[in-house]
């Protein structure tokens, strides 16, 4: 089965991907951005200032995914040796400091019309400011450290630590007293949210992940050349 | 229909500055990465240059390298 984590082999697939995914992603945040800003019905409570939602919530659940995805896949290379589970990690690691600033930034914004506030210490907010601070702290150890053992040791160790705080992200509204409603939507119970505001919901979602994918398919890419630059040097 | 549009109820400064910064941030990230994986890809190039006949050889042994090399010269 490693065989096909081969980078020799992904290569040949990841080089020729980007264009077809910039495609795709261009179409559904078309589509996204007709429905979330004309289309969609504003809210009976917080009027249009709801369209938020639109950019917020897709990109927190997208920051909450890739860093779990870290943490796997931290734990896949140590377990299997595999280096290349380190290399994915590293490409997906921007793309998800990126939506985790996204969903802190449009949630500031989202506040001061509906709380009044631009910013609150509420264990969410807090939360996803720490999860913040962990992207960070794993973006800059692969800057600092140079020998590729020890940045893949404290890489994963940042990754495992800070995958600690996704649950703690999740149940947030449920264990304290916050700013923030509880869950609209539930794989598990009925939904609170109505069809009309869950589709455009859906289509950017379906839209950010695949940006997401965008940055790193390229940024694996990138990665793959820089290996084989040192390859060469080697020669 | 547009100024409708435009001023969402006197909440079109907080939507429009939320899509705009979503919208910077992603126009952003994609270029810096698409910079940082042409530079690369160039270095390649100027390396594989550099090589003389036999290392040359060597190296477009590797599937990965051809690959590289031929995505290279679609740019």
């Amino acid at each position: 089965m490693y065989k096909y984590f081969e980078p020799n082999k992904i290569f040949a697939i990841t080089s020729k991907a980007p264009k077809y995914v910039l495609f795709l992603f261009v179409v559904v945040l078309t589509i996204g951005l007709t429905e979330a800003l004309i289309l969609s019905p504003e809210d009976y409570k917080q009027s249009d200032a709801v369209r938020i939602m639109y950019v917020h919530v897709p990109a927190a659940w997208i920051s909450l995914g890739t860093f779990s995805s870290l943490a796997l896949l931290s734990v896949g290379s140590f377990v299997f040796k595999n280096k290349n589970f380190a290399l994915i990690s590293k490409s997906l690691a921007p793309a998800g400091f990126i939506f985790n600033i996204i969903a802190l930034v449009t949630g500031s914004i989202w506040g001061k019309p509906t709380w009044g506030t631009w910013w609150a210490w509420d264990a969410r907010i807090t939360s996803m400011l720490i999860l913040a601070l962990f992207y960070g702290m794993y973006l800059l150890a692969w800057r600092i450290y140079e020998e590729k053992e020890q940045v893949v040791k404290v890489t994963s160790m940042i990754a495992i630590l800070g995958v600690i705080n996704v649950p703690i992200i999740k149940y947030s509204v449920d264990w304290w007293n916050t700013l923030h409603q509880p869950p609209s939507i539930s794989i598990l119970s009925n939904n609170s949210i109505h069809v009309s505001m869950l589709i455009p919901l859906g289509i950017m979602t379906a839209a950010f992940a695949l940006f997401s994918l965008l940055i790193f398919l390229m940024k694996y890419n990138t990665e793959l050349i820089k290996i084989k630059n040192k390859g060469l040097d080697r020669l | 229909m547009i100024n409708e549009i435009i001023m969402m109820n006197g909440y079109g400064s907080y939507v429009w500055s939320a899509f705009s910064f979503t919208l910077i941030s992603f126009v952003t990230l994609y270029f810096v990465t698409k910079l940082q994986h042409s530079k690369e890809q160039k270095r390649f190039v100027a390396k594989f240059g550099s090589l003389n006949v036999e290392e040359a050889k060597v190296a477009r042994l590797q599937n990965i390298n051809r690959e590289i090399l031929s995505s290279t010269s679609k740019i």
